[in-house]
């Protein structure tokens, strides 16, 4: 179980996230959505230890996140695009990750099934860019981590290989493992999102089940509600009326008190 | 295998077939080979190939290093994502790029010595150049590394990274003997060889003539220089300066590794 808890970060003049308070359910997927600019990447890369927050806390499994980075173990990260070394073998970066993580167990589903057997000592440079998505999406999924974070994770993956990776998400969960994953695709989100948390801002607009989300907007599918939220927001920042209020966070959602696990 | 090792193999391997390095390499290997090859004698080929170290190496490693962390940027990330130190992370980054750096001048130029050994260039000579160029290229690494890691701007970095080129090859000298020449009625000598040690460049300089007996040619500092650096403890205090060259700018670029958001 993974919890941010008033997590605050400005760059410059800019408020990038604003008290963002965030308890990602175990064994659900769930979507982080908002606007280009909202934050998303920004609350990822926290998550993450890439970037540190102003203010607020990391907890993961009930124990604050360490300086160190070991509690990245309960992580698996697939990036939006798989940037590796070009001079490097396929075989050279999945190895470099595994001896990186070492004695963690290895899951190798989506290896077998995108086929990287096949194409191990094929250079980094030569491959098309769905197949070095492939790649990204085996290092992401390589472990059997507790919570996967997935940035755009179908991006350039031909309808196959989408539909192999949105299976294997939906493992994920039946394993009872946490995903938060980001998409402009709200119908690929809406078919495998269980939670739904909305960043507008840098602030938190909605965060809960995504039932919840489309009885409190009436929208009927995931891609109405979250038009419907970003049209609210809007009005109400024309209306100069305190966005934070435009709609009321889920309880099981609220700040865990401190000591609670 | 730790995560140093790990990361630095993968460095190793991804610019050991890098065609800029693979290019510098047959660079240096072709122009040392063509200087004997034309009929230079070793000293001769030493200090032509001197001057091409001095030009070419830190223009090289700062350009190729910063244009190398920008690229290397995402992948970074994703190592960042895994559980691994930064401190770990940074070392292993660093030397995946300055090893290759240096071992692609220590290759290029160090076979056509060892090849035309009969040609009379001394063993000391030779270290020295040799010691140099590594020195020069994990120096300049460091400080194109710490370039690339301040400024998020590939652009800003790239020209940082030229601007240093200029000033540490080109405009230093420039601006020493601007300086000789204003002052010309001060005693000069040893702040002039202070100067020296405040730029790699000629600590680099330094460091191979004193081994070469051709030291009187620097002319107005020559017999000042001979008699300091002229020595064993001469040659280790310049070491020592280029050893100080690579530590400040890499613990200023690991300190930004430590610190930044990515």
């Amino acid at each position: 179980m993974i919890t941010l808890d008033t997590i605050r970060k400005r760059f410059g003049a800019l408020d990038v996230l604003q008290d963002v308070s965030l308890a990602l359910r175990t064994g659900a997927v769930t979507a982080l959505v908002g606007p280009n600019g909202s934050g998303k990447t920004t609350l990822i890369k926290i998550v993450l230890g890439l970037t540190r927050a102003d203010h607020g806390a990391l907890h993961v499994d009930g124990k604050p996140a360490d300086e160190a980075g070991a509690y990245r173990r309960a992580i698996g990260y697939m990036p939006q695009a798989a940037h590796f070394p070009v001079n490097l073998r396929v075989g050279d970066v999945l190895d470099l990750v595994q001896q990186l993580r070492p004695g963690e167990a290895v899951d190798d589903d989506l290896a077998r099934a995108y086929d990287m057997d096949g194409i191990r000592d094929k250079f980094v440079g030569t491959l098309s860019g769905g197949t070095k998505q492939k790649v990204n999406a085996v290092v992401a999924f390589m472990f059997r981590p507790s919570l996967l974070i997935l940035d755009e994770p179908t991006a350039g993956l031909d309808p196959l290989s989408a539909n192999v990776l949105k299976e294997k998400i939906r493992a994920v969960r039946r394993e009872g493992r946490s995903v938060l994953i980001t998409s402009h695709i709200m119908t690929e989100l809406e078919s495998l999102a269980d939670d739904v948390a909305f960043l507008c801002d840098g602030r938190l607009r909605f965060a809960g089940p995504v039932a919840e989300l489309l009885s409190h907007t009436g929208g009927r599918s995931l891609e109405d509600a979250i038009a419907g939220l970003m049209r609210s927001d809007r009005a109400g920042r024309r209306a100069a009326v305190p966005a934070s209020g435009a709609v009321p966070l889920s309880p099981w959602l609220a700040p865990e008190p401190k000591g609670a696990v | 295998m730790n995560v140093v090792s790990l990361v630095l193999q993968a460095g190793l391997r991804d610019l050991s077939r890098n065609r800029w390095i693979v290019a510098y390499t047959i660079s240096f290997l072709g122009i040392a080979e063509g200087l004997f090859w034309f009929g230079g004698t070793g000293p001769q080929v030493l200090l032509s190939m001197l001057n091409l170290v001095l030009l070419v190496l830190p223009l090289v490693a700062l350009v190729f290093g910063t244009i190398h962390v920008y690229a290397s940027r995402e992948f970074v990330e994703l190592l960042l994502a895994q559980p691994v130190p930064r401190r770990e992370l940074f070392a292993g980054l660093y030397l995946g790029l300055a090893l290759p750096l240096a071992g692609a001048f220590l290759v290029g130029a160090g076979i056509p010595f060892i090849v035309h050994a009969r040609h009379g260039a001394t063993i000391g000579g030779v270290v020295a150049l040799l010691g140099a160029g590594v020195g020069l290229s994990l120096a300049f690494a460091a400080i194109a590394t710490w370039i690339a890691l301040f400024t998020d701007d590939r652009l800003k970095g790239v020209g940082l990274a030229l601007g240093a080129w200029l000033a540490a090859a080109v405009i230093y000298d420039g601006l020493v003997l601007g300086a000789a020449a204003a002052f010309g009625n001060y005693p000069l000598e040893r702040p002039l060889l202070g100067l020296m040690l405040a730029n790699p460049v000629d600590v680099a300089r330094v460091i191979v003539l004193t081994q070469l007996d051709v030291s009187a040619l620097m002319g107005y500092t020559g017999a000042l220089f001979e008699r300091t650096f002229g020595t064993a403890l001469g040659t280790g205090i310049a070491a020592a300066a280029l050893v100080t060259w690579c530590v400040i700018p890499l613990g200023l670029a690991g300190r930004r590794f430590l610190r930044r958001d990515f």
